[in-house]
C-alpha cells in the first residue's frame, strides 16, 4: 500500500519544435508535499497536465495514484483536485455559483459556503468571476481544487497574484492538507514557498530535472558554498570587485540594489567587499555572511540572466 | 484583506481524503441549471435568444414587409420558433463553448469527476430549458395576437423542439468545440443570419425558385421551419422531408464532433 501518489519517468513532450519536456523524472510519496520549482517556460505546467491527464506526452511513463492518467482519466479524475494556472470559470459566473457547481461534482464534498468563507470570499460570493481581482480569482480557483476532498491535489502556482495575507492562508491550507493526509504537488517561482511547503523540491529548467532533495538537501550539497549579501547604491558595475576576489567567487545584483557574492566566503572576502564599497564612496548596508538559501541553488543552477 | 480566518483554524480531519464522483442526476442538474442561468443572465444571450424572435414575430405580423397568408400570425410562429431554436442551440451554444474552452471553463469541468457524456448532456439540457422558456414566452405573445394552435400541433411542436434543439445543438458543439473563440463567433453570427434569410426561415422554401428550393429543403433551418408549420399551421404530423434533415445533420454534426471537440 505505499504506491507513490506520482510516479514519472523519462518524459517528453514537444509542441512542435519547442521542446517543454525534456526527459523528466521525480517520484513523490504518498502524503507529502512536493514543489516543482522553475522558471518561466521551464516546463512546469506541462508536466503537471500530462499528470493531470490533459496533455499527451510523447514518451515515458506517467503514474497517478497507480492509474496511468491518459488511459484512466475517468477513474483518476474523482480522486484529484485541480487548481490550474489561470482561468478555469464562466466569466458571468457568481463565485459562490461555481463553487457549487465543483462541489456537486464530488460524491462528500466540503461545504461550499464554509469554504467560500475561509478562503475570504463571502464578500464577493455573488460577484460576477471576470469582476473578481485578480487574487480572488485564484481563491476561488482553489477552493474549487479542495472542495471535492481529494486525495492528491495539483496546485499550478497557487500563491500568484496573492497578497501576503492570502499566500499564507494558501501555506496553512497546503500545511492542514497534508497533515490530513492528503498530497499536493505544487509549482512555484517562490523559493521560500517551497521551503516552507514541500517536503521534496524538484527543480527544473528547459524541461530536465536539474536538482531534486527535500529543501535542506538541497542547501546543504555544498556546505562550504556561502553567501554575502549586502545592500548598496543599485547599478554598480561589478566588475572590478570580481576581478578583485579569488576565483570561483561570483557576484550579482538578484534585485535592485541588493547584491550577492557567492563561492568560498572567508574574511579576506568580507574585507575585499567593504574596500570596494569604500572605492565606490558607498556604505555596504544589511551586510551579512550566511548559508545558501535555497533562492541561491535556484539561482546557480537556472542562471542568473532572464531568459525569453 | 481583512476577513481572513485567524491562523491554526482548521481542526485536524477537515480535509481528510474522501474523495469520489457526485450522483449522476445531481451533477447533471446542476450543470444544466448553472448553463441555462447563465445565457438568461447574459444580454447579448437574451437579445439573440429572445428579443430579436418576440421583434420579429410583433414586427412581421403588423407590418406588411413581406407577404404572408392570413392570419399573419399563423404563418409567422413556425418561423419564429425555428429562428428561437436555432438561436439558442446553434449560435448561443456555439460562441459559449467557444468561449468557455478560451476561459478555461471546460477544461476545469473536465478535471472534476464529470464524465464526459455528462459535460455535454449538461449544456444540451441547458439549452432545451433556454428554448422551453422562449417557446412559452413566443407562444405567448403570438396568442397575444390572436394565434390558436391545435393541441396536436402542440404536441409535435414539443417534439419538434426537442429534435432541433439537438439537432443545432451538434452543428453547435461542432463550430464551437473545433475553433478559436473569435472564429466561433463571427461565424456563428454569419451563418445564423444566412440561414435566416436565405435558409428557409423568414422566407420559407416554396416561395423560392424551384432549383433554390430543393437546396434550401435540405437545410435543418429549412427543415425545422417547414416542420414547425406542418405541425401548427396544418395540425398533422412533420412529414418525413422535415424530419430527415434535422436527424442526419444532428447525427453527423454529432459524430464529427466527437473527433474534433477539444477542452481548450
Ligand atoms: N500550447 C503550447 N504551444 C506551444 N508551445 C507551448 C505550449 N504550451 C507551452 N509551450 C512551451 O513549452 C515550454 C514550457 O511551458 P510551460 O507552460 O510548461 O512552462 P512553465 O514552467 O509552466 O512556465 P511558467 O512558470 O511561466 O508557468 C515553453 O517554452 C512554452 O513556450
Ligand atoms: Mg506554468
Amino acid at each position: 500500500m505505499n504506491t507513490p501518489a506520482v510516479e514519472v519517468s523519462d518524459l517528453v513532450k514537444s509542441y512542435g519544435s519547442t521542446t517543454a519536456v525534456d526527459g523528466v523524472g521525480f517520484r513523490m510519496a504518498p502524503g507529502s508535499v512536493l514543489a516543482l520549482l522553475g522558471p518561466n517556460g521551464a516546463g512546469k505546467t506541462t508536466t503537471v497536465e500530462i499528470c493531470e491527464g490533459f496533455l499527451r506526452s510523447d514518451s515515458g511513463a506517467v503514474r497517478v495514484l497507480g492509474l496511468d492518467p491518459a488511459a484512466d482519466g475517468s477513474k483518476l479524475r474523482p480522486r484529484i483536485g485541480v487548481m490550474p494556472q489561470g482561468g478555469g470559470a464562466y466569466p458571468g459566473v457568481r463565485a459562490g455559483e461555481m463553487l457549487r457547481l465543483v462541489a456537486a461534482c464530488a460524491a462528500n464534498p466540503l461545504d461550499p459556503a464554509w469554504l467560500i468563507d475561509v478562503l475570504g470570499l463571502s464578500g464577493c460570493a455573488r460577484t460576477p468571476y471576470k469582476r473578481l481581482s485578480g487574487g480572488q480569482q485564484q481563491r476561488l480557483s482553489l477552493a474549487c481544487a479542495l472542495v471535492g476532498r481529494p486525495e492528491l491535489l495539483f496546485l499550478d502556482e497557487p500563491t500568484a497574484g496573492m497578497d501576503p495575507q492570502a499566500r499564507r492562508l494558501v501555506w496553512e491550507l497546503v500545511s492542514a492538507l497534508r497533515a490530513d493526509g492528503a498530497s499536493v504537488l505544487l509549482t512555484t517561482h517562490l523559493m521560500e514557498e517551497a521551503e516552507a511547503l514541500a517536503d521534496h523540491v524538484v527543480i527544473i529548467d528547459g524541461g530536465r530535472v536539474v536538482a531534486e532533495g527535500s529543501p535542506a538537501q538541497l542547501t546543504e550539497e555544498h556546505p562550504d558554498a556561502q553567501a554575502l549579501r549586502f545592500r548598496a547604491r543599485s547599478g554598480m558595475d561589478t566588475g572590478l570587485l570580481v576581478a578583485a576576489l579569488p576565483e570561483g567567487c561570483l557576484v550579482s545584483e538578484p534585485s535592485p540594489g541588493g547584491y550577492l557574492v557567492t563561492g568560498t566566503v572567508d574574511p579576506q572576502v568580507v574585507s575585499t567587499v567593504t574596500a570596494w564599497c569604500a572605492q565606490q564612496g558607498v556604505l555596504a548596508e544589511e551586510l551579512r555572511v550566511g548559508r545558501r538559501s535555497l533562492e541561491d541553488v535556484f539561482l546557480d543552477l537556472t542562471g542568473r540572466e532572464l531568459r525569453s | 484583506m481583512t476577513d481572513l480566518p485567524p491562523t491554526g483554524r482548521f481542526t485536524p480531519g477537515t480535509f481528510s481524503p474522501a474523495p469520489g464522483a457526485g450522483a449522476p442526476l445531481r451533477m447533471l442538474r446542476t450543470h444544466a441549471r448553472t448553463e441555462a442561468v447563465l445565457t438568461m443572465r447574459n444580454g447579448e444571450q437574451v437579445l439573440l435568444t429572445l428579443l430579436i424572435p418576440l421583434a420579429l414575430l410583433v414586427g412581421l405580423a403588423n407590418v406588411t414587409v413581406i407577404d404572408l397568408p392570413e392570419p399573419r400570425v399563423d404563418s409567422l410562429v413556425p418561423r419564429v420558433f425555428a429562428l428561437a431554436v436555432m438561436s439558442t442551440a446553434f449560435t448561443g451554444q456555439a460562441i459559449a463553448l467557444g468561449f468557455d474552452r478560451r476561459y478555461g471553463v471546460v477544461k476545469r469541468l473536465a478535471a472534476t469527476a464529470l464524465p464526459r457524456w455528462l459535460l455535454v448532456a449538461g449544456r444540451v439540457l441547458g439549452c432545451l430549458a433556454v428554448v422551453a422558456l422562449q417557446l412559452v414566452v413566443l407562444g405567448i405573445a403570438a396568442a397575444l395576437l390572436g394565434w390558436s394552435p391545435s393541441a396536436v400541433g402542440l404536441v409535435w411542436t414539443v417534439v419538434l423542439g426537442v429534435l432541433g434543439t439537438l439537432s443545432f445543438g451538434a452543428i453547435g458543439v461542432l463550430l464551437g468545440g473545433a475553433l478559436k473563440a473569435e472564429v466561433v463567433l463571427a461565424l456563428a453570427n454569419v451563418i445564423w443570419l444566412v440561414l435566416l434569410l436565405a435558409g428557409g426561415v423568414v422566407l420559407t422554401a416554396d416561395t423560392l425558385p424551384t432549383g433554390m428550393a430543393d437546396v434550401v429543403r435540405l437545410l435543418p433551418s429549412a427543415a425545422l421551419t417547414e416542420g414547425f408549420t406542418d405541425a401548427l399551421v396544418h395540425g398533422t404530423a412533420p412529414a418525413l422531408s422535415t424530419v430527415a434533415p434535422l436527424l442526419a445533420w444532428g447525427g453527423i454534426a454529432g459524430l464529427v464532433a466527437t473527433k474534433t471537440t477539444k477542452l481548450t
